[in-house]
């Protein structure tokens, strides 16, 4: 899903943010400018463009006017120029901020009006508003994809369970939730890579988020029927467990010495391929997939230390051997 | 029944590597097969087992299978333990 959404100024004041997120943004004017597109999540201080340097001018950028602006934009005013303004209002600027809740002239609302460019205001200082907005706005247009899988957090680790339909992915989902652990999104996982690095999934729609569908049972209303404490909006995804039918051909792991690595959006995460056949409890399995996880993290590797453990005691035997010039 | 007596002679012994070598080729073949160092036998199917085993460079060991396919199955895993498990 390359195809990106239209963000336009008004998804911007619409954006749900709390405490040391929220821009405080309010519409002075140019309100039919708001359907305008923000294409970049860039930022731009206008202030050599005010005065008159056109050059390598970032028009597409939101622009931001702190204390220095308006302060030029005044001498501006007082001066009786606005050519400049009116050249500045050609551009098709997506908007224009103005912060520590400072008020624009009346000539530049009539050109911000005339132009249809929207006004707004914030009570932040200019820096500040300027970090929330970048963070806000690499938020937005973080690489996204959705895959089809449920995830779960187990344990704190957060899973995505993928595999084909009819394998189980709700099925263990479910016997996680049952277990205490929690469930983030199923069927359809929308994944956001924060940072270049990280790998954040959610669940495609708050709307009908948390619901799932069991085979037999229908569609079943997680937080109504395990409470809220058996959900969770999103989670960084850790690792991925790839459910597929017991295939006799295949040879899975039996030691996990290796590490076995998925690529979503250019990340890396470790993947486990688990196969599935009557008789094997795969939520026994995820769970302790999730814990053998932590432990990684935490830096023991339980395979390659006990095969560090079998390398140091074959070589002891060995050593031995040659010693007593005997086997035992 | 078949039977043959080969040696261990990668440095390193049967370790996890080769212990899934060994166990991945015992698979394919229906026959049961063991490996036999001095008086233990085990099973090559079991991972565990032939860790346990403890066999380590120059130990003899002998792979003996029953079954329908027991002189492919020997064929095989004396060849895995001609190539070092292709180690070194």
């Amino acid at each position: 899903m390359d195809e990106k959404r239209r963000f336009t100024v008004l998804d911007l004041l619409d954006l749900e943010l709390r405490e040391h997120n929220a821009l405080d943004l309010r519409c002075l004017g140019g309100r039919k400018g708001l359907v305008r597109e923000i294409t970049v999540p860039d930022i731009n201080r206008p202030g050599l463009t005010l005065s008159g340097f056109y050059e390598a001018f970032g028009a597409e950028r939101i622009q931001i006017f702190g204390q220095g602006e308006c302060a030029y934009l005044e001498k501006l005013a007082a001066e009786g120029r606005s050519d400049t303004l009116e050249r500045f209002f050609q551009f098709p600027i997506p908007c224009c901020v103005f912060a520590n809740s400072l008020q624009p002239d009346r000539i530049f609302m009539r050109l911000a009006e005339a132009a249809d460019c929207p006004v707004l205001q914030t009570e932040l200082s200019s820096s500040e508003f300027s970090s929330r907005l970048l963070r806000v706005l690499s938020d937005v247009f973080a690489p996204q994809t959705t895959i089809h899988g449920v995830l779960v957090e187990v344990f704190g680790i957060g899973i995505l369970l993928t595999g084909d339909s009819g394998v189980g992915k709700s099925e263990t989902a479910l016997e996680l939730i049952e277990r205490g652990h929690r469930l983030v999104a199923d069927d359809v996982v929308e994944i956001r890579c924060v940072n270049g690095n990280v790998l954040m999934g959610q669940g495609a729609n708050k709307v009908i988020g948390h619901h799932m569908e069991i085979r037999g049972l229908g569609i079943i209303n997680v937080t109504h029927l395990f409470g809220v404490g058996a959900i969770r909006d999103k989670k960084q995804i850790q690792l991925v467990c790839d459910l597929e039918l017991w295939d006799p051909e295949k040879v899975y792991d039996r030691i996990g010495t290796d590490e076995n690595l998925t690529e979503i959006l250019d990340v890396k995460v470790p993947k486990l391929d688990i196969p599935v056949k009557p008789g094997r409890n795969i939520p026994v399995i995820v769970e302790t997939a999730a814990m053998n996880e932590r432990l990684k993290k935490m830096g023991y590797h339980s395979a390659r230390e006990f095969n560090q453990n079998i390398l140091r005691w074959l070589e002891s035997e060995s050593a031995r051997a040659v010693y007593f010039g005997q086997d035992d | 029944m078949t039977e043959r007596e080969v040696t261990i002679t990668n440095r390193a012994g049967i370790h996890a590597r080769p212990a899934a070598l060994i166990v991945q080729t015992a698979g394919k073949f229906a026959s049961r097969v063991h490996l036999k160092k001095g008086t233990d036998a085990i099973n090559a199917k079991s991972i565990m087992g032939i860790l346990t085993l403890g066999a380590s460079y120059g130990t003899p060991i002998v792979i003996t299978a029953e079954g329908a396919d027991e002189a492919e199955a020997v064929e095989a895993l004396a060849r895995l333990f001609e190539k070092r498990f292709e180690e070194e």
